[in-house]
């Protein structure tokens, strides 16, 4: 495969975050995925030479792990937490509703090649049930309704927005944000939505004090 | 009187730029720093092991008896790993913590290393959650621009890096040693213990690895002491927790709460059950840990209660069903995640796990046969204690847990699928909002 500079120069600057090359292995592999979609046979290669590796190495890694993909994957990858709390607060009905729609199944990718779909595990976001991904980002809360009409928006090219992140951009531009990490999208999105502040509310409508500052003593004495 | 919340990590999550530098600097952030740096590392360490601070990821080891086990003088490179690869069903309270509040890490980062006498740290962040990698990623760039971290940290002689590093969706690295496997680059496997990673760890080198929670938790205790943090918890429990509430409850979220407080009172600030509805069971923290229903919910939500109530506090973010919930299907679709997950390494874990997948979706079917609950009780015992790593331990747990309180209904998977017990639409949030 053929990489431009930038990638090159990108491919340098991830090897050298670490004290030992191999480390690289699992974000080059990402940053592969950014520039071809999948990891291919020839990422691979091209993998295994950068950190002088056997191409046998890197594909018995790249295998392992379920975020590296073999074969194409759409220009939007949509996941849905069909794990047990997801799935019982409605996940296998938006499963069932994407995939009726898309008319395709589990890690397949629609024939125009705009979407891949995929059960995926606890995405941490049990609190945000039914959990599903686009890209990755966070589409928390999910009905049959408001994944439709995401997939409408996509589709139309019209902006969606993460309930927690930034506006959608699609699957590659995600894996090449998980190799570099730092992608100055950092400020999207809000602090903490109203699930991730239920504690804090509560709290304040309670009354009760913050506690992340010790009372001095002097007052504590007054008290 | 109820136990109050207690908002320190979540304390201002609510201001807009809580994640940036100014937004943490404004309520105190990185005057820890200056504190630790004036210290003696040994007595960062001590002062650790005072506070009686456990692990937040789970097992709940002592933190600074952890660190303690890291040799000194030995003339090899230390690392601190971050294990942030919260990927636990149930849990979500990590990832919430590294999108609203990463500079409590870093900062919590920075003073453990130079306790620990590590000039390089690395923070393995789950690969599923982009905005949370970008989020810590941000931070720690904005923390060398302070020059909180690089070389010569604020003229200390103590020269620190810090990486983010992205996995790749696997469910295992969130084991301390199959984690340290995949940042060299390999597949997650877990490692033979001993050595254990504070003798050889990264690299073959010393190295600790601690939770998000349990770093985060850091520069709260240097800034504000000891005895602040133990007016927290229990004795054995000393401290606050980051509980994530899901399921079946009015208003799903994290609420940081002192350790000791019940799961009813938990339930209560989380606005109750929802409308019509009846708890049945709960999961005090995480998949791996042994099912409770409502005869346990006035237990202190601890180390030791959990335990003498034989489950585990595990993660503290517990999963709340109701009456419209299959067991069967609950657990079942549990065993998939853990034999989907399963590394393979060794036999009764790889074996296990997809035998008592296959069983119990008979038994979701409708079509189990009563003598298999007895096979898939002695594969669980198989499992448990001779597989390699904690994850075999884990899948072992849920059936075991299940069988304790609900036998009856895996005796009706003989004769009745579980959809057909329990209608699937029910349990879903959509259900619950026509209701109201």
């Amino acid at each position: 495969m053929e990489i431009d500079d930038t990638t090159r120069e990108e491919v340098r600057a991830i090897i050298a975050r670490y004290p030992d090359t191999r480390s690289a292995l699992l974000p080059l592999l990402h940053l592969m995925q950014s520039v071809e979609g999948s990891v291919t046979p020839d990422a691979i290669e091209l993998v295994a030479q950068q950190l002088e590796l056997t191409s046998a190495e890197v594909a018995s890694v790249a295998t392992f792990y379920t975020m590296y993909k073999r074969h194409r994957t759409g220009r939007h990858h949509i996941g849905v937490c069909t794990n047990s709390l997801c799935a019982l607060l409605g996940g296998d009905v938006v499963w069932k509703s994407l995939s009726d729609e898309l008319g395709i199944g589990h890690d397949e990718t629609t024939a125009d090649g705009e979407f891949s779909i995929e059960r995926i595990e606890c995405q941490a976001a049990c609190t945000h049930a039914p959990s599903v991904t686009i890209d990755w980002e966070y589409f928390d809360d999910a009905t049959p309704a408001s994944v439709s009409e995401m997939i409408t928006k996509l589709r139309a090219g019209e902006p969606v927005q993460s309930t927690r992140g930034p506006v959608i951009r699609d699957f590659r531009a995600t894996e090449h944000t998980l190799a570099i990490t730092d992608d100055g999208l950092a400020g999207e999105g809000p602090s903490a939505d109203h699930r991730m502040l239920a504690g804090l509310t509560a709290a304040k409508e309670r009354g009760m004090a913050l506690q992340d500052t010790a009372v001095p003593a002097s007052t504590e004495g007054e008290n | 009187m109820a136990t109050p919340l207690t908002p320190v990590l979540t304390a201002h999550w609510d201001d807009p730029d809580s994640f940036t530098i100014d937004g943490y600097r404004r309520h105190g952030g990185y005057d820890a720093l200056p504190k630790a740096l004036a210290m003696d590392p040994d007595a960062v360490i001590g002062l650790v092991k005072d506070t009686g601070l456990r692990g937040r990821g789970g097992a709940g080891f002592p933190t600074g008896l952890k660190w303690s086990f890291v040799p000194q003088n030995d003339g090899k490179p230390h690392y601190l790993v971050v294990n942030a690869d919260e990927s636990e069903p149930g849990a979500c309270k990590d990832m919430p913590l590294l999108m609203a509040n990463p500079h409590s890490l870093v900062e919590g980062i920075i003073i453990t290393c130079y306790a620990i006498r590590a000039r390089h740290a690395f923070v393995y962040v789950r690969g599923e959650v982009p905005h949370a990698v970008r989020r810590v990623a941000a931070a720690v760039r904005e923390a060398y621009q302070a020059g909180h971290i690089g070389t010569n940290i604020h003229g200390s002689g103590f020269d620190l890096d810090v990486v983010v590093h992205s996995g790749a969706g696997a469910y295992i690295c969130g084991e301390e040693t199959a984690l340290l496997d995949s940042l060299e680059g390999r597949r997650g496997q877990p490692r033979l213990k001993p050595p254990f990673p504070a003798v050889a760890g990264l690299y073959a080198s010393p190295t600790v690895v601690n939770n998000v929670e349990t770093i985060s938790n850091i520069p709260y205790i240097i800034r504000n002491g000891v005895d602040w943090f133990r007016q927290f918890g229990t004795e054995k429990s000393p401290g606050f927790k980051l509980f994530s509430v899901s399921g079946h409850v009015r208003n799903p979220g994290v609420y940081e709460a002192p350790l000791g407080i019940t799961m009813r009172e938990l339930i209560d600030y989380a606005g109750g059950m929802r409308e019509g509805s009846e708890l049945k069971f709960w999961v005090p923290g995480g998949s791996s840990v042994p099912m409770l229903t409502a005869e346990h919910l006035d237990l202190p939500m601890t180390y030791e209660a959990m335990a003498e109530a034989g489950t585990m506090l595990g993660t503290a973010t517990p999963m709340v069903f109701d009456q419209t919930v299959s067991v069967v299907k609950t657990v079942t679709r549990w065993l998939e995640f853990y034999k989907h997950e399963s590394c393979g390494k060794c036999t009764p874990c790889r074996e296990g796990t997809s035998w008592m997948t296959g069983l119990l979706e008979t038994f979701q079917a409708g079509h189990g046969r009563e003598s298999d609950l007895q096979i898939i009780d002695d594969i669980c015992q198989q499992i448990a204690g001779r597989s390699f790593c904690a994850l075999g331990d884990a899948a072992a747990t849920p059936f075991p847990g299940a069988m304790k309180y609900f036998s009856d209904e895996f005796v009706a998977g003989t004769h009745t699928s579980a959809d057909d017990a329990f209608d699937p639409v029910a349990s879903t949030v959509l259900a619950g909002a026509s209701k109201r």
